[in-house]
C-alpha cells in the first residue's frame, strides 16, 4: 500500500471484505502513486477494469471508487515479494508483512 | 464501532497480546490498555483524528495503538516496526481481533520512512516511540520529525516528562505546535532484569503535535 515498489511473484493473495467508505477514498486517491498502484494491481492479477490513469471526476463514480476500494483495502498479498524497479532489489513479503529492512552495506 | 465507549475500548485492548520477551535495546515497553484507550479516545473525541482517517503507528510493536485506532473506526492503519518477533504477535492479534484494515511493514523507521515519498501520505500518526535511553539518545525526536513529515494533520506521541522542555523547544524550532495533553504514569511491570523493584513508575507526557498554518496541511 502506498509504495512505489512493484509487486512481483505474489504466491498467496487473500481477499477480505471491508466496509466501503467513499469519502475516505476520494481523499486518498490523489495521494496514491497511481502508476505504481496500477502496476501492483496488474502484477497480482487484480488489475482488470482499473484505468491506467486516474479518471476525471472520480469523486462521483461509484464503480471506479469501488474498484479502488477493493484493490487498495481488500486485496492483500500474504506471500510474495516486492521488487524495486530501479535497483532490482527484492523485498520479501511473509505472512502479509513486507520486510523493507536493508543490510548494513546497502545503507 | 465508531461510537465505542472508553471502557469498552479498554476492555477490547486487554485482548491484545504483548511482547513475550521484550528487547532491551529496542526499548520495548508495551503501551498498556489503560493508557492506550485513553490516548485514542482523546484523539478521536477531542480532535476527530481517527475515525475515517489513514493512521500510521511508528514503532508499533505488538500493535496496541494500531488495534485501538482500528477499533475506533480508522479507515486504515499501518504499523511500522523493525522487530519481526513483535510484528508476528501483532499479526496474530489482528487475526484474533478480526481487524481487517490494519497493515504491517517491517522496516527501520528512521531509515525507510524518512524518504520524501511518504510525505503527507497519512492523516494522523500515533506512536509510543523508543524514549532514547539506551545509547540511542534523541531517537524519540527523530521519530517525531519523521512522523510530522508523514502526517497531514497531527502526530500524537509519548515522551518522558523529564524531557518536556526539550521536546517543546524542538517543536517550536520546527515551526509546529505542540501541547501536552496529559501527564501519565507508566506503570512498567519489571519487564527487564535491571528493574530491581516489582514495578517502576515513569512519568510520561502524552503530546499532540500539529501544524500551525492550516495551509501546510497538504
Amino acid at each position: 500500500m502506498l509504495t512505489s515498489k512493484c509487486i512481483k511473484g505474489a504466491k498467496d493473495v487473500q481477499v477480505s471484505e471491508i466496509d466501503f467508505n467513499p469519502e475516505f477514498l476520494v481523499r486518498i486517491i490523489p495521494k496514491l502513486d497511481w502508476s505504481a498502484f496500477y502496476k501492483a494491481a496488474e502484477s497480482i492479477g487484480h488489475g482488470e477494469g482499473l484505468p491506467q490513469t486516474v479518471i476525471s471526476e472520480f469523486e462521483n463514480d461509484e464503480d471506479f471508487l469501488k474498484k479502488v476500494h477493493h484493490i487498495l483495502l481488500e486485496v492483500e498479498v500474504i506471500d510474495g515479494e516486492l521488487i524495486c524497479p530501479e535497483s532490482g532489489r527484492k523485498f520479501p513479503i511473509n505472512e502479509g508483512i513486507p520486510n523493507m529492512l536493508l543490510n548494513e552495506d546497502e545503507l | 464501532m465508531a461510537k465505542l465507549k472508553l471502557k469498552a475500548l479498554e476492555q477490547y485492548l486487554q485482548d491484545v497480546d504483548i511482547f513475550e520477551s521484550p528487547k532491551l535495546l529496542l526499548e520495548q515497553y508495551a503501551t498498556m490498555p489503560h493508557i492506550a484507550s485513553r490516548m485514542l479516545h482523546t484523539i478521536q473525541a477531542s480532535f476527530n483524528d481517527i475515525e475515517g482517517k489513514l493512521v500510521a503507528d511508528l514503532g508499533c510493536g505488538c500493535g496496541t495503538l494500531s488495534a485501538g485506532a482500528a477499533m475506533l473506526g480508522a479507515a486504515a492503519c499501518v504499523g511500522f516496526d523493525i522487530d519481526l518477533d513483535a510484528l508476528e504477535i501483532f499479526r496474530k492479534n489482528i487475526v484474533e481481533l478480526e481487524l481487517s484494515n490494519v497493515d504491517l511493514v517491517m522496516c527501520d523507521v528512521t531509515q525507510y520512512l524518512k524518504d520524501t515519498r511518504w510525505s503527507k501520505r497519512f492523516d494522523t500518526v500515533v506512536m509510543n516511540p523508543p524514549f532514547g535511553t539506551k545509547h540511542n539518545r534523541g531517537i524519540d525526536m527523530e521519530f517525531v520529525r519523521i512522523a510530522l513529515s508523514m502526517a497531514s494533520t497531527s502526530v500524537y506521541s509519548l515522551h518522558k516528562t523529564s524531557t518536556r522542555d526539550h521536546v517543546l523547544t524542538k517543536a517550536a524550532d520546527w515551526g509546529v505546535k505542540a501541547r501536552v495533553l496529559a501527564q501519565l504514569r507508566f506503570d512498567l511491570p519489571a519487564s527487564y532484569k535491571f528493574h530491581r523493584k516489582q514495578s517502576v513508575d515513569v512519568h510520561v507526557d502524552f503530546i499532540r503535535f500539529w501544524f500551525a498554518d492550516e495551509h501546510k496541511k497538504y
